[in-house]
């Protein structure tokens, strides 16, 4: 008995000296599995092997402008061989198979694109009908496309997911793909299948195997909780990273995933960070008195963008990732702030007030050939470069705040939300849609959307707590 | 007495508010320096009672700074503008000489934004008001080593309505004392 006020201390005194714990920092996320491609067996494989199949988009490229199709796709479960026990699924490998179509059932009706039906309106195909399809009970479901797939359960404990789409009418495999995964991460394979279909029937490149950083709002409007917080892209694997004591903002990711960039209070100053995912250790983007805000990557990850405000000037540098001397690339009395690269790394669109409002100017990367672009009447805002590099978003107020997408010489112009205040533009990494977050009037609640590029297609997606400043990263590795 | 508290009317009523929300404020939660300063380090409150405030708070307390400088502990700017306005400067002018009173306070600038603009840009626009008050009162002849300036953008409203009104409100830039 005599020991346990001692060891109350002692568990108090650690808590206190814990390093993690001082600088608002939850447990580490830990570096993530590694997704295996794998040769996976089709209808006629060694006719096919090799062949020829794969021979481009289905249905020819959807342009910004064009609408998408409504096209019927029959998604039943995924077989397994044989009924195990995995870690990813506490009633077996048959059940996980459900929960996979399911995955890709959702991840393909939330995008306007397609018209899915899931798994628990369809029957089940028995494993040997992976490779061999029952055309005949298929026809006449509306479908015209058939996605199967497996899932079993190797000796190593790890899994191998099995991805196949049919045509229905052709009575022909289109494309088929195999991974193998860690059980923690099988619905990266559900997401990896449903990238395959999506480029497959869609001529674009794949988005669904993604992850978003944003910051998780609680609390009353003038005393917000704000918390880094990561999500897989259709707000799976929710982990907050932060513990909230200290206001967190405006997070990036690296584009390997390795890192997040965000700005934090926790030593009383906006500062901006540099969190290392796999150890949970943060250290300062650079060692200056200064305020640093408005942290960006370069597309190649070497380079970190931040704003610093010098006795209340804000302009923009950069520095190495690896540390090293920072250089100043804007020195206009007005502010000077943000900035995204063009995807090749040789331009910068960032924001600047020094025309007396806020508008978006394009430079190069070495802070030459400063030209503004926008001249539309309103103001412009958290411009942000596609992965493409035809379009860039940004946030447009003139009145209300919506988010608004134009090329890079500022033409083009279109406005794609029509919130109170939409703010904040992020692109999916295939640069065919958009994430921003939406604050309502008065009450202060935000929360994060998404919307394609015809402006018709917009959702909320779902997330713990409100929800703001969210940040798309790149396809995973 | 030789204070001045002209203050414009709208600009009334959000000292009360905005004195609880900085106590609250969730970035000083920890934070050692924001604590009261030991009772040694400060003068005896009974020994040299300001004029304004014989029993209140003691010299070294943000209720002892607002007793003294009533509405002039916060100043107000328009949409995306940071210049001292007039009744900016004669605010300013109060705070001066409160501090000229107390040589050995040192305190904070807090720059703040409405929600009527993004995130990053309030954030550097906060920087720009926190910085304006600063140079002003380093003008009048406050050194500018006891004054520390922080920027929270539009994260820390006094007023939580969105309308003009609330929006004046918390556009402000406002004066706390450390100790």
């Amino acid at each position: 008995m005599k020991t346990t006020p001692f060891l109350t201390l002692l568990a108090a005194l650690l808590a206190v000296s814990n390093p993690l714990h001082a600088q608002d920092l939850g447990e580490p996320l830990g570096d993530g599995g590694v997704v295996e491609d794998i040769s996976i067996a089709g209808e006629d494989q060694v006719s096919e092997e090799g062949g020829a199949e794969d021979d481009g988009p289905l249905r020819g490229t959807v342009t910004d402008e064009s609408d998408w199709e409504d096209l019927g796709i029959a998604i039943p479960a995924f077989a397994t061989d044989r009924d195990r026990p995995t870690p990813a699924n506490a009633d077996g490998t048959q059940a996980l198979g459900q929960e996979i179509a399911r995955v890709i059932t959702a991840n393909l009706r939330n995008n306007g694109l397609f018209k899915p039906t899931g798994p628990d309106s369809l029957p089940s195909p028995t494993f040997p009908q992976i490779t061999a399809p029952a055309y005949s009970n298929w026809n006449g479901r509306g479908a015209e496309m058939l996605v199967h797939g497996y899932v079993r359960a190797r000796g190593d404990d790890r899994l191998v997911v099995g991805c196949y789409l049919y045509d229905v009418a052709l009575q022909d495999e289109l494309i088929r793909e195999g991974w193998v995964v860690r059980p923690a991460d099988w619905r990266r394979a559900a997401h990896k299948c449903s990238d395959l279909i999506y480029a497959r029937l869609t001529g674009e490149d794949p988005f669904f195997d993604s992850r978003i950083a944003y910051i998780a709002e609680t609390g009353p409007k003038d005393n917000r909780v704000k918390r880094l917080a990561v999500m897989d892209s259709d707000g799976a694997n929710h982990r907050f990273l932060t513990l909230g004591s200290a206001t967190a903002l405006t997070p990036r990711y690296s584009p390997d995933y390795s890192k997040i960039l965000y700005l934090s209070y926790v030593d009383g100053n906006p500062r901006i960070y540099v969190y290392d995912i796999g150890s949970g250790q943060q250290t300062l983007v650079t060692e200056n008195t200064s305020p640093t805000i408005a942290p960006r990557w370069s597309p190649d990850g070497q380079h970190i963008l931040y704003s610093m405000a010098v006795a209340g000037n804000t302009d923009i540098y950069r520095v190495p990732v690896s540390g090293g001397r920072s250089t100043r690339l804007t020195d206009t009395p007005g502010i000077d702030i943000g900035g995204s690269y063009s995807p090749d790394g040789s331009r910068i669109v960032f924001e600047s007030d020094r025309s007396g409002t806020q508008q978006c100017y394009v430079m190069d990367a070495d802070g030459t050939n400063q030209r503004r672009i926008t001249f539309f009447g309103g103001r412009c805002a958290t411009p942000e470069w596609s992965p493409r590099g035809d379009q860039i978003a940004f946030t447009r107020i003139a009145g209300d705040f919506n988010v608004a997408v134009m090329t890079p010489s500022g033409s083009n112009l279109r406005v794609l939300t029509d919130g109170w205040q939409d703010e904040a533009p992020t692109w999916a990494p295939n640069g065919r849609i958009i994430q921003f977050f939406r604050t309502t009037r008065n009450a202060g609640r935000s929360s994060l959307w998404q919307v394609d590029l015809t402006g018709r297609n917009e959702r909320r997606l779902p997330t713990p707590v409100d929800a703001s400043d969210p940040a798309w990263g790149p396809i995973r590795p | 007495m030789t204070f001045s508290f002209l203050k414009s009317a709208p600009k009334a009523a959000t000292i009360a508010v905005l004195t609880s929300a900085i106590a609250l404020g969730a970035c000083s939660k920890k934070a050692p320096e924001e604590l009261p300063p030991p009772p040694v380090n400060t003068p005896a409150p009974t020994a040299t009672p300001t004029p304004t405030a014989p029993t209140g708070p003691a010299v070294g307390t943000q209720g002892h700074f607002q007793n003294a400088v009533g509405r002039s502990s916060v100043i107000y700017f328009d949409t995306d503008r940071f210049n001292i306005d007039s009744s900016d400067a004669a605010a300013l002018q109060a705070q001066a000489q409160y501090f000229a009173r107390f040589p050995q306070l040192t305190f904070t600038i807090e720059g703040h934004a409405d929600e009527r603009g993004t995130r990053e840009y309030n954030l550097a626009l906060g920087e720009r008001r926190a910085n304006s008050a600063k140079n002003y009162l380093v003008s009048l002849g406050v050194a500018p080593e006891r004054i520390r300036t922080v920027s929270f953008g539009k994260e820390r409203p006094v007023a939580l309505a969105s309308n003009p009104g609330a929006w004046a409100q918390n556009r402000r830039a406002a004066s706390i004392i450390v100790n």
